[in-house]
């Protein structure tokens, strides 16, 4: 049986009442859940406050390049697929830099989980707007306020037929929690973007901001409907839906059923007979 | 009597079927035990266009492509015009009865009489080339029942049909064209380019995973893993892109796969952060990189060495690396088994440079000595003590004990900010310099097992070509043809390029009485980088960037 406890505890290098602490609490009490002992389980995470999770998770971490935790996930996965495999970052991180893997990984569809912590905004480099930020809002680099259109991942994630997409909160740590049980129960690729503020930066959307307008999906949400999933999706203003949005039980990407690639031996007499097929 | 040497060319539209041809003949020349090399000219297009296949065959011992062209094969009518220039004094052409000789001494093939359909032209054109060589038509004859096969006897049958009216029409002709002499006997032989050797110089060092995005001519590496993969068990992936390729690479690694990805200049310009990030997670990847010139798109099917310097810089901040860059086809594989190797044993990015030329340049090779080759490292799966393992522990060699994450109840945890031993994000400015000595400190041990330079012949007194990676045969044959001519000439060839050991070649250069540089590109990279790390100033520069290879007739002419 595998606690909470072993998951650790760490000092953290956060600011006091930022989010991130409350996803940690959930992600731990999924692990935990999920029966899942630390060094079966590996996170990837990118760069930024997000990124910086599983430093404060004892769990097996490659916490790499800004934007790059998919792709180094992926090959994780890939490599190894009896490990747990979890993506971590923010949302600059996962939907700026690391854009285009996000959208290579819905199609890819390798069996992980990957949570991104939207606080709209870049919180390591001090408040810059992020890919979802919402127009019109000012920041010191966007003095005029932000002209692009904000990015909605669970709607490209739905349209894109991904396994699993779901919004959570991070003022809701059990929901969240569950949220993540369930994507790492799924065989496939699943999000969950975890809405979140950022005491320091976001001024806008406060955890009072994000309080006030998110809802729980109820039982009459049916997440294989693609209309009612999509709605939901686009669902985000006055009104903020968060639970699963959408499942679909489309085919993981097909993995090695030969078990881990570390320490295979190459079979050299069918290498021999290939470079004699050379002739 | 006949011919030792020949260069025979066949030149046409893309999509004709050249290669084709090229293939059959320079694979029945091979099983015929014959020497070949070949250079292969295209344009960075699917149809049309004009391209070359060039075989310079051989009834011993062969290292370079040539100029001159004894038999060109002129597919299309833009064929002669366009090669016209480079036929020897000996040439013959054979050409579509349709296109014309335009006075030139050949054979104007009647295709349409000798084909039941455009198709079989190809086999027809074999049909002339066997019989004008004198080859045992027998070489080629096998070759076309193997490859139809699949397509049915019906087609197998057409194409010998084919074959031998062709074989036919061309004896009674008589033309006046010296046979190839008898092969002399040089044991089993394989026919394989570059990449492909690279390849199976992975595979043969337990290479189980490759990643890429798609770039010429670094793609057919992957290609060659590809075809192979099922039955090696190797986990291939087309990347999104460049920069996913490599990090995808990396966490396999980290996961315990063997990786390799492969590329072009372009492709590894996107790669560069990767490069650094293997550098910190001390975490093995191998990349090869094979060239094509640039800047930027440059010529896409062409060849140059003028990726050295980035390869070399690659990568913010500081780290080990080692660079290696075959000459041979034989070298292609060997050093690809040793770069995964050092890669493994060292926890560092490690690259293999190579470039169009070689990429594409089918040669006759040995089948490779398996059992002979060395060990290669491996991760640990286990350790003694789990729960006080550190990824990156402080050890005099710089190498830490590399855990798999999965095996054992240890956590493995890689930052790519710098970290504490255990892996851990630190701003603490002593443990930066004990983790950052610690990683620099592999570079002795990457130095201690460099690959000195190969020297080919006697410096002592001599003019001394040096070279790097794909020039070695161009400058060897020009060495030789220079000692013919009692002109004493001796070739220095580097086949790793960093860690470079300057004690091992310094003193050669000194004992020359003139030493020059033979690079593929503008600048004379390698001699720069010599320069800066011992000092010798080469007292001449031959270079060459209009995206041909080397030749001996070109570095001759510029001595
Ligand atoms: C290649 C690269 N570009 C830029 C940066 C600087 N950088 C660090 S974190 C970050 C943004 C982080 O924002 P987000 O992903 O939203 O995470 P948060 O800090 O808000 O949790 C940036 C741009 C970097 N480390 N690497
Ligand atoms: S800057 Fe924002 S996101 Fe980062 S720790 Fe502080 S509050 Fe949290």
């Amino acid at each position: 049986m595998v606690t909470e406890k072993d998951y650790g505890e760490f000092e953290t290098a956060w600011c006091p009442g930022c989010g991130n602490f409350s996803i940690r609490k959930a992600v731990v009490k999924a692990l935990a859940a999920l029966d899942l002992p630390p060094h079966k389980v590996v996170f990837s995470t990118g760069i930024g406050q997000a990124a910086k999770a599983p430093h404060y998770i004892r769990v097996n971490t490659l916490n790499g390049l800004h934007g790059r935790s998919l792709p180094a996930a992926t090959g994780i996965k890939l490599a190894n697929p009896e490990l747990a495999v979890f993506a971590e970052s923010g949302d600059g991180c996962s939907y700026g830099e690391g854009g285009n893997h996000f959208l290579a990984a819905l199609r890819r569809n390798v069996d992980m989980t990957y949570i991104v912590h939207d606080n709209q905004i870049y919180g390591l480099t001090k408040g810059q707007a992020s890919p979802t930020t919402m127009t019109g809002q000012k920041t010191k680099t966007q003095p005029h306020g932000v002209a692009s259109a904000p990015f909605n991942p669970v709607a490209v994630a739905v349209t894109m037929g991904a396994g699993f997409v779901a919004r959570g909160f991070a003022g809701e740590i059990d929901h969240l929690a569950d949220l993540i049980v369930q994507a790492a129960r799924h065989p496939g690729f699943s999000l969950i973007d975890v809405l979140q503020p950022c005491v320091s930066f976001n001024k806008v959307n406060t955890f009072a901001w994000y309080k006030e307008r998110c809802y729980k999906l109820g039982g009459d949400h049916d997440s294989t409907n693609f209309q009612a999933a999509l709605a939901k999706a686009m669902e985000f203003g006055d009104k903020i839906p968060i639970g699963v949005l959408w499942t679909s039980d489309r085919p993981a990407f097909p993995l090695t059923d030969v078990g881990p690639l570390a320490g295979r031996e190459p079979d050299m007499a069918a290498l021999s007979q290939i470079i004699e097929g050379y002739a | 009597m006949g011919e030792a040497s020949l260069n025979i060319v066949i030149g046409g539209e893309a999509g004709q079927g050249l290669v084709t041809v090229g293939e059959f003949l320079s694979r029945a020349l091979v099983r015929a035990g014959y020497a070949i090399v070949v250079t292969q000219d295209y344009l960075s297009r699917i149809r049309g266009g004009h391209n070359t296949y060039a075989i310079r065959v051989d009834s011993r011992e062969v290292t370079a492509p040539a100029e001159g062209i004894d038999l060109l094969v002129a597919l299309s009518a833009q064929t002669l015009p366009l090669l016209r220039d480079r036929l020897s004094p000996r040439a013959l052409v054979l050409t579509d009865a349709a296109h014309g000789l335009s006075g030139h001494p050949g054979l104007a093939i009647p295709y349409k009489e000798l084909c039941p359909k455009p198709l079989f032209e190809n086999t027809a054109a074999l049909g002339a080339l066997g019989s004008l060589l004198c080859l045992d038509p027998a070489w080629i004859t096998g070759l076309i029942k193997e490859k139809f096969a699949k397509k049915g006897e019906a087609i197998v049958a057409d194409n010998l049909a084919v074959f031998q009216a062709a074989t036919h029409w061309t004896i009674s002709q008589k033309a006046s064209f010296a046979c190839l002499s008898p092969a002399e006997p040089r044991g089993r032989r394989v026919m394989l380019n570059g990449n492909t050797a690279i390849a199976l110089g992975g595979l043969a060092a337990g290479v189980n995973f490759g990643s890429f995005y798609p770039m010429t001519p670094g793609t057919s590496v992957m290609q060659a893993l590809i075809d192979h993969s099922d039955r090696m068990g190797v986990v291939c992936e087309q990347a999104e892109d460049e920069i996913a390729a490599v990090i995808m690479a990396i966490g396999a690694s980290y996961a315990g796969a063997r990786p390799m990805v492969s590329t072009s200049g372009g492709g590894f310009a996107l790669m560069v952060e990767g490069v650094s990030l293997s550098g910190m997670l001390e975490t093995p990847v191998t990349i090869v990189v094979a060239q094509r010139p640039g800047p930027a798109t440059g010529l896409p099917t062409r060849t140059e060495q003028a990726d050295l310097d980035l390869v070399l810089h690659a990568g913010h901040g500081e780290f080990p690396r080692a660079i290696f860059a075959p000459g041979t086809v034989e070298q292609c594989f060997h050093l690809a088994h040793r770069a995964v190797d050092t890669a493994e044993r060292f926890q560092s990015p490690v690259f293999i440079l190579t470039d169009q030329f070689l990429a594409d340049s089918y040669r006759d090779v040995a089948p490779f000595d398996l059992a002979s080759l060395p060990p290669v490292a491996r991760p640990l799966t286990a350790v003694a003590d789990p729960a006080g393992y550190e990824r990156y522990a402080v050890t005099d060699s710089g190498v830490s004990p590399r855990l798999v994450p999965g095996f054992t109840e240890a956590t493995v945890v890689l930052d790519s900010d710098e970290h504490t031993p255990d892996g851990h994000i630190t701003e603490d400015l002593a443990v930066r310099v004990t983790m950052q000595e610690k990683r620099m400190r592999k570079f002795a041990g990457l130095t201690r097992v460099a690959l000195p330079p190969n020297l080919y012949g006697n410096a002592d007194g001599a003019t001394l070509l040096v070279c790097w990676g794909t020039t070695l045969g161009a400058a060897r044959e020009a060495a030789a043809i220079r000692n013919a001519r009692g002109e004493k000439t001796a070739v220095l060839h580097f086949s790793q390029i960093y860690p470079l050991v300057p004690d091992a070649f310094v003193p050669i250069l000194e004992t020359a009485k003139r030493t020059v540089m033979v690079e593929g590109n503008f600048a004379g990279q390698l001699a720069r980088l010599i320069r800066r790390e011992t000092g010798y100033v080469f007292d001449a520069l031959v270079t060459r960037f209009d995206g041909l290879p080397f030749t001996a007739a070109y570095i001759l002419d510029r001595l």
